[in-house]
């Protein structure tokens, strides 16, 4: 049988099914391939917050727009994905971290982005619950337009668009190799059939690095694994997600009543790693009540683990490849990859149909690693 | 019983019915189930009511559902207080967070 696709994507996480559903809107024929079931991959396990404050242009134009997107996306999509506005809190420890924080909040601004800086006093305004004192804050930064939405609900209302819009979305099928004509993607292979293609996107998460080998790419991609701690069901206490770069935490309380969040593991390294640490579970109890003592007689309930695809500089590595015509990269999101999914699939989506590559795009090619200076993405967190 | 008020997940409050439209709507897998309606998501893990969605799922698609598709159960096995986890003694020391990770 010889099957043929105008684009073929392989990963069926959030950003695989967002662009399955902007390549079938803009009139392409799209089959996505996903080895296990939807979200199986960091979507499923993701923290599902959605936050516009970073330290490089590029992430917050990009997640700037992509709340946008998300404001519209249960009306657009048809389903519902609880999308909703709480904000962040950046907690600030030290002097050093107020005058990055001052830095970047005056560049988000020049964005058009509502953030501001917080005082002391004014945190217990945002998050009653906090202790100022055992979190050692010297201050904060606020931005009311942040907040969360349900990565699977997300990831599902995408893919039934597209199907509704005529995408093949193959679950349960691993993609084994793709073939080139020089230099040119020309086939896919996966273990129950073969699709002949021009474009193939890499979407495949911390795996990312497997799909680019089998077209002779070496990306500087590396897994991390992290561990999410989930507490009891709650009365509504507060509404903001709550973090802080120097302890590596955030946390928030899911619109279930959950209170839910994650920390660096203590002794982190990279690699594909499975068992639960003890280590995370105390050292981020440990936090967790040092911020907000309240919680001391809380429950934990649950816990789950998943995978960081972390770059070197923790911004992702987007668009066509530069040696594999048709080979489109969509991948290393270090963490912050759902909340970037609605404005990065549509602009790949626009990039493979239309042939129109927007300046964020060009600025997070692979190629730019090859450069001297790569602007850093500072503000990352568990 | 009719379906409709056959509780299936005590924890998450959740009924026969609910679980079978789901399934017909297309979330046949385990994992996906889970996902959209928070069955064993409760304090008890889903040790009590995933072996009757296992049972459920295999009636209405006719398919035997494969064991790897279970989810794993981690600690803790019953609920502990932050309080107490935050005492918890761990051998392995903690080291600085490793730059890489950044
Ligand atoms: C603990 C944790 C917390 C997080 N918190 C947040 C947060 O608060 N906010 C945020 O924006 N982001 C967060 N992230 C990051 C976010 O989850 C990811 O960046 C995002 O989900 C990536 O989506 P994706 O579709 O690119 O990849 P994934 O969801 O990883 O999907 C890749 C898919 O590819 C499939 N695949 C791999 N190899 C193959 C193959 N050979 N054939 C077929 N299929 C294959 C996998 O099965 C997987 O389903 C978090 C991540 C983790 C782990
Ligand atoms: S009965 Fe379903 S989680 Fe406990």
């Amino acid at each position: 049988m010889n099957e043929h696709a105008d684009v073929v994507i392989i990963g069926g996480g959030v950003n695989g099914c967002a662009i399955a559903y902007y390549l079938s809107k803009l009139g392409m024929n799209v089959s996505v391939f996903e080895r296990n079931y939807l979200g199986s991959g960091a979507t499923g396990s993701c923290g599902a917050g959605i936050r516009q404050q970073w330290s490089t242009k590029e992430n917050t134009e990009l997640a700037i727009q992509s709340v946008h997107m998300f404001e519209e996306l249960s009306d657009e999509l048809g389903e519902d994905i609880e999308f909703s506005q709480g904000g962040y809190l950046i907690i600030n420890h030290t002097e050093e971290e107020l005058a990055q924080s001052k830095k970047n909040v005056k560049m988000q601004k020049t964005l058009g982005l509502d953030v501001s800086m917080v005082s002391v006093d004014e945190i217990n305004d945002i998050v009653p619950v906090l202790d100022v004192n055992g979190m050692d804050s010297v201050g904060a930064t606020f931005c009311p337009t942040d907040g969360h939405a349900n990565p699977f609900k997300t990831t599902f209302a995408y893919a039934h668009a597209a199907e509704q819009l005529g995408a093949n979305i193959h679950t349960h099928t691993l993609v084994k190799d793709i073939k080139t004509k020089n230099n040119q993607v020309s086939e896919v292979l996966t273990d129950k059939k073969s699709v002949k293609t021009r474009w193939v996107v890499d979407a495949a998460g911390a795996w990312s690095s497997q799909i680019a080998k089998m077209v002779g790419i070496s990306i500087p991609n590396k897994p991390f694994r992290k561990e999410v701690l989930a507490t009891e069901r709650l009365e509504p206490l507060f509404k903001a997600m709550v973090i802080s770069f120097k302890d590596g935490i955030y946390f928030s309380q899911q619109p279930e009543g959950n209170i839910v969040g994650g920390i660096p593991i203590p002794e982190q390294r990279s690699g594909f790693y499975e068992l639960p640490t003890f280590s995370f579970i105390q050292h981020m109890s440990e936090t967790l009540t040092r911020y907000a003592p309240a919680l001391r007689d809380i429950n934990m309930l649950r816990h789950w683990t998943g995978y960081y695809d972390v770059t070197p500089d923790a911004r992702p590595i987007l668009g066509e490849d530069s040696k594999v015509r048709g080979f489109v990269h969509c991948h290393g999101f270090s963490g912050h990859g759902f909340m970037l999914s609605p404005m990065v699939s549509r602009m790949l989506a626009e990039y493979i149909s239309n042939d129109k590559e927007s300046s964020v795009l060009k600025r997070l090619r692979l190629n730019r690693y090859e450069d001297e200076d790569i602007d850093m993405e500072q503000n990352v967190v568990g | 019983m009719s379906e409709k008020k056959t509780i299936v997940c005590r924890c998450e409050d959740l009924t026969k019915k609910e679980i079978v439209e789901a399934i017909q709507e297309g979330y046949t897998d385990l994992e996906e189930l889970r996902r959209k309606l928070r069955i064993g998501m409760g304090p008890c893990q889903g040790r009590v009511c995933l072996p009757l969605v296992k049972r459920i799922l295999k009636q209405v698609t006719g398919e035997k559902v494969k064991q790897e598709s279970f989810p794993t159960f981690r600690p803790p096995l019953v609920p502990v207080s932050l309080g107490s986890l935050a005492k918890l003694k761990v051998e392995s020391k903690k080291k600085k967070q490793s730059k890489d990770q950044e």
